[in-house]
This record gives C-alpha cells, structure tokens and sequence, in this order.
C-alpha cells in the first residue's frame, strides 16, 4: 500500500531504492524520500483525513512506510492554541501555538518522528534501535522502543541536564552518556553506524524518520481549517524541522488540499549556537559551524546538516531567521506560561522569543496569522529556571501570616 | 608512520573495503589528491575543484577542519583523520 516510490540525492540527483541508508554515495548529499502524488492525490483528501482517528497516522500516505503503522499510536495531533492574551501582549492580531508541549509519550514533537522511524525499522527487519541525541530524542526512542520491543541504544552529551537523563533511564534503554558536545557523540555514532547494524534513526533511518516532522505542518493546516499561515516561526538546530513543516504545506498544495500558499517560514535560534540565523542576516549561502553555547541545549547543533536547506526555505518564502539571548530565552518561557499557561523548554522560550523580535522589527507584520513551533515541554528544562522564577510565600499555619502576604501583595 | 585516515561506508567500496588507509603529511587538500592517486574515484567524491564537498565533513584528531584551516589545515604523521558525511538531530 505505500506511496513511496524511492530516495533520490537533493545534491545530485541521483536515485536509490529504499533501503536504510542516508547519503548519496556519489557526492554524499542527504537522501530524500520520493512519493508517488499522483496516487496519493487520488486518495488523501480533506474528507478521507477528517473521518481518521486524531494522531500523526491520519496522513499517513504522505509518510514513508510500506505496510500499516506500528508505533506510536496515539503520537501526533496536538493542540492548536489561539494565543489571544500572547497576541495582545505581542501587539498582533492573530498568533496561535501549534503545542507539542504534550505530545504523546514524551511531550515533545521528537514523538512523531519516532513514531515514523521506528515503524520504518520493524519494516527493514532491525531488533535494535539507536540514537544520537541532545535529551528529547532519547526520551522518545526510549519509550516507543520499549513499547514496540526493540533493544535500544541511547547516546547522549554526557554534560545534559540531570533531569533529562532520569527521563531516558526510566525505560531502561542502554544509555550511553559521551564526554563531548552533541556534535562529538553524531560524529561517534556515526562511526558506530558504521559498524553495527542497528537502526540508527538519525542516521542510516534519517531519510524516513525526518518526514515525521512533516506532521506537524500537516496539523497546522488542517487546525486553521485547511489554511496555510501567513508566518511560521520554527526552532532550528540542524533546520530539519523547518525545511520539513515548508515540505508538508508544498505537499498539501501539491495534492490539492491546499488551495493558497503563501507562507513566510521564519528561522528561530539561540545566539549561543545561531549558525543558520547567522547564514541568513549575512545573506551568505554557506553555513559556518560554530562551538554551541547556550541554555538551549535541544537547538545546540552547531553543525547543521540541514542548515543550506532551512535557509533555502526562508530565503524562497521571504522569510528571516532571528536569534535570541539566553536572558531573552528565559524571558520567553515566562512570556509564554504568564499569558497562554504554556510550559515550553527552552527552544520554546527561543521561538517566542524570535517571534517577538521579529514582530518588533517589522518583519512578521501586526494584521498577519503566525503560528509559533512549540517543540517541547519546560518539565524537561526546569534547571534553566532556576533562580528566575518568583519565590513562594512563605508562612506560619495560621490565617494572620496568610492575611499578611494578601496585604503585601495587594489582593482586593 | 603516516597519517591515519577513517574511510566512511560509502566510500570503501572504492578502498576495496577498507575502513582504515594510510594518508600523506601535508595540507587535507592534498592529501585527498594524494588519496586519488591510490584509490581513483575517492577525490571527486570528497572535494570539488579544490574545495571539500558541502556535505563532507573532515576532522583531524576529533576537531572538524572548519575550526581550523579549512582544505589548507596542515596534517602530520601520527595524525588520525576523519571522514564523516552530514548527519541530522535535534529540530
């Protein structure tokens, strides 16, 4: 029943069958997968998604498998927020959050591109599964691997926050924590792909798990009553997700549901690892690596191996890439829990915080819909709170210390 | 001793499936000419009139050249050479 018709090199050209590899072994460019749209715009219409059950399966002819779905289930499909109060504070008119803040099982978008690899690896016959990752991919690999019963390997910086550690441990994968930054433990693994035949789902299953990120554009859609956005703004670490949620609204138009397209695609990032915002305000095609530093540590990748696409995406859509502080980031989770009672992790903190930048210089225009890519939930990130919270209360167990912290703070 | 030099999978079919081959001191640009000349084939593969290929990533003892000199950072005997193809994470 799949639509995929093979994987062709986005340098050269040339063409492959579907097999779990991820570079054109001629010029070594990244491998795409090739869909068949003629037949999938037969059947995958407005009508035939809405009678399908609410997860990322609902589109599935647009995803790169061959049989029925095998994982992840119940991912994908998260709220599309109408963010009036953030709007209001903002000075726009119409901004929603697209919420993968709770997505299923691990609160965080990395669930629908699991879901997709991990079912592409049962199809390809592997029993184990790997990855290379800054925290939220683990968690995700951990958990669908554990419920579809794969053997799983979990490579990670070793320097990641505690709290993000205990959530991999918990399903009790091999957790292999690398001394070195996130671009140290992908150039390991991808010695270790090398060697192992495992189902490593950012390399040699890349090209397949990286459409699940399409989803989330796919919902987007179909949330603002089948309408493309005027602006998205996208967090970027290697600009998958971004040149991903741009493919899924070309595919939309390109099958018919869709009828407009005219989308601007912003570029959100850390300053602290701004690589591709970097490329994009000096109008430069080449994307200069950088050494990560920032509290962003989901967005750290300071080599982007989708960075020349992302910035094609902008520069085709007329958009812009911005970039934040670690302060502004801070700012932004609080921004975010304060006016829509939202919890992002801190790549969420880096888009709100993009978006109002950009809304400020004019380049997201006030009268515009803008939909902001919330990516992650901030139970992940708490430790970058730390110390910018307010404090508690603190008082004896009677109701005149409670009386007196009213009086203080004013409450009528 | 010479350098050592870690050959990607996609590219060992052309080291006649070797992981591992000897490379000579000198500048990388070079010693990929260098590597031409034994295993034809591998040049184009990594560089394109004199420039490594965009999605090519090369690390000398662990440090991508980018951070150094680019094609002219300067490799010596003892050194270990990595050729890695771009690889995607994160969002």
């Amino acid at each position: 029943m799949g639509y995929v018709s093979g994987l062709k090199c986005r340098e050269c050209g040339r063409e492959y069958p579907v097999d779990p590899i991820y570079v054109c072994e001629f010029c070594f460019g990244p491998l795409e997968v090739v869909y068949d749209y003629k037949q999938i715009k037969k059947v995958l219409t407005r009508k035939s998604i809405e009678k399908r059950d609410q997860n990322l399966w609902r589109y599935k002819e647009l995803l790169p498998i061959d049989g029925e779905p095998q994982v992840g289930l119940k991912s994908g499909f998260t709220p599309l927020i109408r963010a009036d109060n953030l709007a209001r504070e903002l000075g726009v008119k119409e901004l929603y959050v697209k919420d993968d803040t709770v997505a299923h099982p691990t609160l965080s978008f990395k669930d629908r591109v699991v879901a997709v690899a991990l079912t592409k690896a049962r199809e390809f016959g592997f029993d184990t599964v790997a990855c290379a990752s800054t925290g939220n991919l683990a968690h995700s690999v951990s958990a669908h691997g554990a419920k579809a019963g794969f053997k799983r390997f979990v490579f990670i910086p070793a320097s990641l926050e505690p709290s993000k550690i205990v959530a991999s441990l918990v399903y009790e994968p091999n957790l292999v924590a690398v001394d070195g930054n996130y671009d140290e433990v992908n150039r390991l693994c991808s010695e270790i792909a090398n060697k192992y035949n495992w189902a490593f789902v950012n390399i040699n299953i890349r090209p397949f798990y990286a459409e699940g990120s399409k989803t989330q554009g796919f919902e987007i859609i179909e949330q603002l009553g089948w309408k493309a956005p005027d602006n998205v703004v996208v967090p970027c670490a290697s600009g998958s997700l971004l040149t991903k949620v741009w493919k899924s609204f070309k595919e939309f138009r390109k099958i018919g549901i869709l009828k407009e397209l005219e989308t601007k695609v912003f570029a959100a990032q850390a300053t602290g690892c701004s690589p591709i915002a970097a490329a994009i305000k000096q109008q430069t095609d080449v994307i200069r690596p950088v050494k990560p530093n920032t509290i962003a540590k989901s967005l750290a990748i300071g080599n982007p191996a989708d960075g020349f696409y992302a910035l094609q995406v902008v520069k085709e859509t007329g958009g812009y890439g911005e970039d934040v502080s670690d302060g502004e980031i801070i700012d932004g989770i609080k921004m975010l829990a304060r006016t829509e009672g939202i919890f992002a992790e801190t790549a969420g903190g880096v888009t709100l915080a993009c978006a109002k930048k950009l809304i400020e210089t004019g380049k997201i225009q006030k009268d515009e819909t803008t939909v902001l890519c919330i990516t992650g939930n901030g139970l992940k990130t708490q430790e970058a709170l730390n110390g910018h919270t307010a404090s508690p209360h603190y008082i004896k167990p009677n109701l005149a210390s409670f009386e007196e912290i009213l009086k203080k703070i004013g409450y009528k | 001793m010479a350098v050592k030099v870690r050959i990607p999978t996609p590219l060992q079919r052309l080291t006649q499936g070797k992981e591992e081959v000897e490379g000579i001191a000198g500048t990388i640009i070079d010693l990929v000419a260098d590597l031409e000349k034994r295993f034809p084939g591998i040049g184009e593969r990594i560089s394109e009139s004199g420039k490594i290929r965009r999605f090519v990533n090369i690390y000398v003892n662990e440090e991508d050249i980018r951070f150094l000199k680019a094609e002219d950072t300067v490799v010596k005997d003892g050194d270990e050479i990595s050729i890695v193809p771009a690889i995607a994470g994160g969002m």
